[in-house]
């Protein structure tokens, strides 16, 4: 417990109270602040777009290679960032598989460009957005499907009127967690996006370059990352601190 | 409506073949224990389970026909579907899950709101029309669930085990509601139960079946006076017994033998109602450890299997002849109790047997 505990303490004792507001404000900060989120929503949105129907396929139909299908779908979470970096790097990079032709046809570049980092987040948080759901699918009675298609509701009208709100609070959960590890990347980010101020380095990179010159904004930034971080975990107690919601 | 399904569909194990006919406002159950393929029939009609063979014809128009690759999806079958624990959708209040099917099918929401007052109001449930699933009794949720499955107004309306789930009160009153709202509304309808009651009060036609295929297809009284096999007669609650005619004598083996007199000879099958057989404890009646037959009464020794309380009354289970059952008062003769393992004189009146041929196999 104290090994989990003395860290927070030791990053909340260090915090500069008084210089908090200008830390936090700096040209640094705003930047990091605003790219991490505008890139945190949109790898979340990205991650339901593409992550809710396969997490669809994988709990509802059966095809050959599903196997095979769900665990790439879940390496991401046991994979190392920096090594997803890597693979992003040479599959999307200038001389990647789908990065090449990418750039010499259409001038699309992902390295060194927020949509880059909006790839690497997606990569490694959408996931968190595939098993919750998957999970909740699978608890889920299909009967409730099934009496939906014999009242008249076609694929789409059975999943947005039916399913999607009895399976609504994984669905939260599961964006929640997917935007919080968004937030938080890192290894995959500078190794594929890079760290250039306004465009890649989103907060965490920022914390990591702060550290070496200016640690009170790092110091800074970090609270603002706890702060963030123990706001998602609040808002889904009901999940994993055991409240009782209904 | 007329219907008319050939329903192969073969799973793993499983491979069930069914064939179902079902005219103009009738009400078919389809009986069988747990297991037999009753659900899969169902699900099968409703669309949600493709057949593997075989075809489903409804009002001339094909449904399904794997042979053809036709296969009419769920959503645009007109087959209203209730499930044993009704399933309602919980996020919404019983008024929208009425008005859900039409909705879908078309109606604006003025109408479709319309539609399911009518019928929440019709099935005595209006009062409840704002409330979620959750709030509901088993009753009440039932009546919501029907109404949500009538409001499509379907050509054939599927119910699985539509009783299971209630108490008795309830299903006195969900059977009677079922009686005026099914066979009235010019639909048809299947239902599954395990529940012979449950069958018989509500259907027309019963189709038993057990392990995927057919045994037995009639109205209650023809199932019941002749039953196609024993666990048949066990679901309508009578005995089925197995012998021989010879000579005036319809003999079950092991020296029990009823006179018949003027009955052909050859294997006959004979039912009994439990209620016509006679127990008393061994010693206590005129009988002796034999088999004696009288013109009005056969009587044999034997024992007691089982014991089954059935409030003032008890079925004991006898040995012998295998599986025959005796609905008898709960006290004995001389205010004993019956229990298993006890020696016992049955007797039956050579008149409550009756014989039948067995139909071929």
């Amino acid at each position: 417990m104290g090994l989990l505990a003395l860290p927070m303490i030791g990053l909340l004792a260090r915090v500069s109270w008084s210089t908090l507001g200008s830390d936090l404000t700096s040209p640094v900060a705003v930047d990091a602040l605003r790219l991490s989120l505008v890139c945190s929503l949109w790898a979340t949105g990205l991650s339901l777009v593409l992550g809710l129907p396969l997490a669809w396929l994988l709990a509802r139909t059966e095809f050959r290679g599903k196997s095979v299908v769900r665990a790439i779908t879940v390496l991401p979470l046991v994979l190392p960032p920096v090594v997803g970096g890597v693979a992003l790097l040479l599959a999307f990079g200038r001389a990647g598989i789908l990065g090449r032709p990418l750039f010499d046809w259409f001038g699309i570049q992902f390295t060194f460009s927020t949509a880059g980092v909006v790839l690497a987040e997606t990569f490694v948080a959408m996931p968190f957005l595939i098993v919750t759901v998957e999970a909740a699918l699978q608890v889920m009675d299909v009967r409730f499907e099934e009496v939906a298609a014999s009242l008249g509701a076609g694929r789409w009208a059975t999943f947005r009127l039916v399913t999607a709100p009895m399976i609504r609070s994984s669905l939260v959960a599961g964006a929640a967690l997917t935007w919080a590890r968004a937030l938080g990347e890192f290894g995959a980010t500078i190794t594929f996006a890079g760290d250039i101020q306004g465009r890649t380095q989103t907060l965490p990179l920022a914390v990591y370059l702060a550290l070496e010159g200016n640690e009170r904004v790092a110091v800074a930034l970090s609270l603002l990352l706890l702060v963030i971080s123990f706001a998602v975990l609040v808002a889904l107690r009901g999940r994993w601190l055991g409240a009782v919601r209904r | 409506m007329t219907l008319t399904a050939d329903v192969e569909v073969r799973l793993d194990e499983f491979h069930e073949d069914v064939h179902l006919d079902v005219t103009d406002g009738e009400v078919v159950a389809v009986l069988g224990p747990n297991g037999a393929g009753k659900t899969t029939l169902l699900r099968a009609l409703a669309g949600v389970r493709p057949l593997t063979g075989g075809r489903i014809v409804l009002d001339g128009r094909v449904l399904d026909d794997p042979a053809q690759g036709i296969l009419v999806p769920s959503a645009q079958r007109p087959c209203g579907l209730v499930f044993q624990e009704h399933l309602l959708f919980p996020h919404l209040d019983a008024q929208a899950n009425v008005a859900f099917g039409p909705r879908r099918r078309g109606a604006s929401r003025a109408e479709a709101t319309s539609v399911a007052r009518d019928l929440l109001d019709r099935l005595g449930v209006g009062d409840i029309a704002h409330q979620r699933p959750g709030t509901l009794s088993g009753g009440q949720s039932q009546r919501v669930a029907l109404a949500r499955a009538l409001a499509i107004g379907p050509r054939l309306l599927l119910l699985d085990e539509p009783m299971a789930a209630l108490d008795v009160t309830q299903r006195t009153a969900v059977r009677q509601l079922l009686r005026s709202h099914v066979g009235g509304s010019g639909s048809s309808c299947v239902l599954v139960t395990h529940d012979p009651l449950d069958a018989t009060a509500l259907a027309d036609t019963l189709v038993l079946i057990d392990d995927g295929r057919v045994v037995q297809r009639g109205t209650a009284p023809e199932v019941a006076r002749r039953p196609a096999s024993q666990w048949v007669a066990g679901m309508m609650g009578v005995n089925r017994l197995e012998g021989h005619v010879r000579g005036g004598w319809f003999d079950l083996g092991a020296g029990l033998a009823v006179p018949v007199a003027g009955a052909p000879e050859g294997a006959r099958c004979a039912v009994l109602a439990p209620r016509d057989v006679s127990v008393t404890p061994y010693g206590a009646g005129p009988g002796s450890p034999v088999a004696r037959s009288a013109a009005t009464r056969t009587e044999w020794s034997t024992r007691v299997t089982s014991v089954q309380p059935t409030g003032d009354r008890v079925v004991l289970g006898l040995e012998y002849p295998t599986g025959l059952t005796a609905d008898v008062p709960a006290a004995g003769p001389d205010g004993s109790r019956w229990d298993e393992g006890m020696a016992v004189t049955a007797s039956v009146d050579p008149a409550d047997v009756e014989l039948f041929e067995p139909a071929p196999v």
